[in-house]
């Protein structure tokens, strides 16, 4: 019985003594989005194979809960870097300003599609952006522009020329920052398509509002969960469903999913990156400034994601299902970088 | 389980009595078929579930290498001749690789061409090379083999992950008409016939749905009015013309199909090249080279040969020509399927095939490390004082009821603990195996401490009074005799709560072990991450890749399981008492 008591005093001890360890940090740690965990991993591992330093931790929170921790405070406990798969929003800002981290830099890395996809087995289908909000909003206006409960159970109750197919969408659930890109970019645009939700948003904008961040809860949307790979599997079993994801994992399942040409046009490379293709958004990772310079290598890491060879047209990032900027935008972005300008705030929303 | 005389063997006569007896048996046979039931269907469930993992995990165990023949060339590796490791380490030997591997197509010349042939490579698969050499600098200047990884692509492509393929020998003698660029191939014998046929049939299929839809769009614009009449009507329209150009394709049998990349691809292997066919007709097919033959010679029956790769080439990652590139490497016999150590010896990467599990399972080891310390000697003590020293009073009752109820807190609430007190309060490092190890000792403690309460109770009085009796104080008596006998119990106890930590992932998301870690880590201070947290990372990424090392993860992870449990069990057996 004595020995286990002195293990009990050895194991005190050591935890004692790496207390005191805790200082100094060599290594850059980042937090945030899910959707660029991907990309941001990549360049990290990149980063710490060819410049020798220790590869960053890269942790996967969410958007929200990036911006949180990163918006903490300024010193070796707090991350140096944030991904978002949105702008930061003005209120974020304020927040970080608050607790003293004032000099944000925003880093554009490129973009991502949202895709609305479904099984290769199934008739291929065409949406526009205000059937889409049609078929899955929880109130539609009906023939007199008042919002009614969602009364569409088919597709071709939405429009004639949809298939007449029973409506059944897999998607993000509401803690997820693909959530709020769907509603951002396929359902607000939609509803402000149709006549009736266009008086409505001149009349009452927060009754719009409420109406485009709505999804119905009669079954037609189904809530798949954070990952993505769950819905491409799902769409697989079932070639009626339709799926909402980001671009990058309808690029890798190809051979199994298609993409649902939104208002016309096909997701692909080309028309996410050349904008004709609407349903896309810009992806950013947020820098500390103030960490500049006392975690080593965070420059220089910023360097790396902005180089040609990373977010650049033929960078590794693009293998990666990143949607590069254009050559012409992505100079910018580079040439910015070099001195690591930080935000003002005024140009948020 | 207890042996019961068969119910079955009693007579049983028709007496209003015997009637009832005669129910009881029913009920009892009710209730045994009932049982069997439950078991058969989760044994169905279990074995569904884990064929599943196996299935798609094993892949991932086995890797393709290219044996590829190259000079350690003096001028890229050390053009200085220093021999140091460090030189050797930051030498240029992707470039060695590309070009030994580019060496091998004559053809390959343009940049584009170049890209596409790099891209069957692992961006690590210089790493064995740089490593064989950095180890023994005096391999600089030496011409050897080495194994270079395959990409993750061409990996799945060669496992037969993309495509089904169809070989079909030639039965005639293949003639080749060069025209331009365009080859021109005519067999003697029926070869493209069957070909031909089911190419058409694809087409057929395609019009025959065209057909369905344009059937039902004309049915519902029957008695329709106004705009959306109008757009149902160009669609119909743009339907109509689609199927027009369908039909002028397959018009009659012996006209010419033109291939394209929605169509299976027909590649045609001669005389050590490879055309793909562009246009099929009965007789023969035309099309372009993707590997120029050696000879214009008539190839002879037998010596050729026809590849279908049946997924159409814009559903397939790795594209016609890549494709070709592999199959005349298969062919010359350099590419090998090997066991994938790296699997078990590398950190996480961006890179399916370069993706390890020991950063994982080092951090998992460190970790559980950090919780048994400090949850065994806390969790044993607090169990004796509490089932032999204290007083029962009201306290000890509340802490007991407390207890219970802390082994049914919902492990998350302890990451958020774990998070204000652990990080924010203690300042301790984040994604560390040492708070890990603190939030889940938390998340343990309950666990075995009931546990170790029970096994302290299952001794019996009489051991501990004889003690008492002979002189021994209540400490030497539960020191030197209760506690020994109650051992294999607390272990038992002990080694599930430690599988219960095993798998917990929804704590550690709150302290930054959910994260992207390479470096291996080396102590409990390090960032880490631990296996069921990069099973969940894992699943998560686009690459289809990484459903299989999800899956071989999860395997590892059953099999440390399993592993904890044998012994557990192997721990009472050996250890057990009975009274």
């Amino acid at each position: 019985m004595k020995k286990l008591l002195s293990t009990v005093a050895v194991a005190a001890i050591a935890v004692a003594a790496s207390l005191g360890a805790a200082s100094a940090r060599d290594q850059i740690r980042i937090v945030g989005s899910s959707t660029v965990y991907p990309f941001t991993t990549a360049v990290a591992e990149n980063f710490g194979k060819t410049s020798g330093m220790k590869t960053p931790v890269v942790e996967s929170t969410g958007t929200g809960g990036g911006m949180k921790l990163f918006c903490e405070g300024v010193g070796e406990k707090f991350p140096d870097a944030t991904n978002a798969s949105r702008r930061i929003k003005k209120g974020e800002f304020a927040d970080c300003n608050k607790n003293g981290v004032k000099d944000i830099v925003e880093v554009l890395i490129g973009f991502d599609g949202l895709s609305f996809a479904q099984s290769k087995t199934g008739m291929p289908m065409k949406l526009s952006r205000k059937n889409f909000f049609l078929a899955l909003a929880k109130e539609v206006p009906d023939a007199d522009g008042k919002l009614v409960p969602n009364p569409y159970k088919n597709w071709s109750e939405v429009d004639p020329s949809l298939p007449n197919e029973k409506i059944e969408v897999l998607g993000p659930p509401p803690t997820s920052g693909t959530r709020d890109s769907m509603h951002e970019l396929f359902m607000e645009p939609g509803a402000a398509e149709i006549p009736a939700m266009k008086a409505l948003k001149e009349k009452d904008a927060k009754a719009f509002e409420a109406a485009w961040k709505s999804v119905r809860e009669d079954g037609a949307y189904v809530e798949a969960g954070e990952n993505d790979n769950v819905i491409v599997q799902k769409l697989e079993a079932n070639p009626k469903a339709f799926g909402v994801f980001g671009y990058s994992f309808l690029e890798e399942n190809i051979s199994k999913l298609a993409g649902v040409p939104i208002d016309g046009v096909a997701p692909s490379f080309e028309t996410i990156a050349d904008g004709s293709y609407k349903p896309s958004r810009e992806m950013f990772v947020y820098v500390k400034k103030a960490h500049v310079g006392v975690v080593p290598g965070l420059d220089k890491f910023v360097a790396e994601y902005v180089s040609d060879g990373a977010t650049g047209e033929d960078g590794y990032l693009a293998e990666k299902g990143l949607v590069p900027l254009p050559a012409e935008r992505h100079a910018e972005v580079s040439k910015a970088m070099a001195t690591l300008e930080p935000m003002k705030g005024d140009e948020l929303k | 389980m207890t042996d019961i005389a068969s119910t079955n063997d009693i007579p049983v006569t028709d007496t209003p009595r015997d009637a009832l007896v005669k129910k009881r048996y029913r009920a009892e046979r009710r209730f045994k078929f009932y049982g069997i039931a439950a078991i058969v269907l989760t044994a169905l469930f279990l074995s569904v579930v884990l064929l599943d993992v196996l299935f798609k995990g094993i892949p991932a165990f086995s890797e393709y290498r290219l044996d590829l023949k190259v000079v350690a060339d003096q001028a890229l590796l050390d053009p200085q001749k220093t021999g140091d490791r460090t030189t050797l380490l930051a030498g240029n030997y992707d470039k060695i690789i590309r070009d030994a591997l580019a060496a091998q197509f004559p053809d390959v010349t343009t940049r584009a061409d170049r890209r596409a042939l790099n891209g069957l490579l692992s961006s690590g698969a210089a790493d064995d090379f740089r490593r064989m050499v950095s180890n023994n600098p005096s391999l600089v200047g030496q011409e050897l083999t080495v194994p270079v990884l395959l990409s993750d692509d061409a990996d799945q492509f060669l496992k037969g992950y993309q495509t089904n393929e169809i070989v079909l020998k030639g039965t005639g003698t293949l003639t080749q008409t060069l025209n331009g660029d365009a080859y021109a191939l005519r067999s003697s014998g029926d070869d493209f016939g069957k070909a031909f046929q089911e190419i058409q049939a694809f087409l057929f299929q395609r019009l025959d749905r065209l057909h369905t839809e344009i059937a039902r769009l004309e049915k519902t614009l029957q008695g329709m009015e106004g705009d959306a009449a109008e757009s149902l009507r160009g669609q119909v329209d743009t339907y109509k013309a689609e199927a027009e150009t369908l039909n002028a394709r397959i018009s009659d049998a012996n006209t010419a199909i033109e291939l394209d990349d929605k169509l299976p691809s027909l590649l045609v292997n001669v005389n050590g090249g490879t055309i793909k066919a562009t246009q099929i007709s009965p007789a023969g097919v035309d099309g372009t080279k993707l590997i120029t033959p050696k000879s214009a010679e008539p190839a002879s029956p037998g010596s050729w040969s026809i590849l279908t790769l049946v997924t159409p080439e814009s559903n397939r990652r790795v594209q016609d020509q890549a494709a070709t590139w592999l199959e005349q490497l298969k062919a010359s016999g350099t590419i090998e399927r090997g066991f994938a150590t790296r699997f078990f010896t590398s950190g996480d990467s961006r890179e399916p095939e370069l993706a390890g599990i020991r950063g994982a399972l080092i951090g998992t080891l460190w970790t559980l490390a950090v919780t048994l310390i400090l949850c065994l000697p806390l969790g044993v003590g607090a169990a004796i004082y509490l089932e032999e020293f204290a007083p029962k009073n009201r306290l000890t009752e509340v802490i007991e009821i407390n207890i219970n109820n802390l082994a049914a807190v919902p492990s998350i609430v302890f990451g958020l603990l774990g998070l204000a007190m652990f990080l924010n309060f203690f300042d301790l490092p984040r994604s560390a195996p040492l708070v890990g190890g603190l939030v889940l000792a938390l998340l343990v403690m309950p666990t075995i401490i009931i546990a170790s309460r029970a096994a302290l109770r299952s001794v019996p009085p009489s051991i501990k009074e004889a003690a008492l009796g002979v002189g021994a104080s209540h400490q030497q008596a539960i020191f030197h005799h209760v506690l020994p006998l109650a051992m294999p119990g607390i272990m038992t106890g002990t080694i599930i709560g430690m599988a219960h930590a095993l798998g917990e992932t929804a704590p550690l998301l709150m302290i930054g072990m959910v994260a992207f870690i390479v470096d291996i880590p080396g102590g409990i201070t390090d960032a880490s991450t631990v296996l069921p947290v990069q099973i969940y990372l894992w699943s998560d990424l686009p690459e289809v890749a990484f459903q299989a090392k999800t899956a071989a993860a999860i395997l590892v992870l059953l099999v440390f399981l399993f592993v904890m449990n044998a012994a557990a069990i192997m721990l009472r057996r050996r250890f057990e008492r009975r009274w």
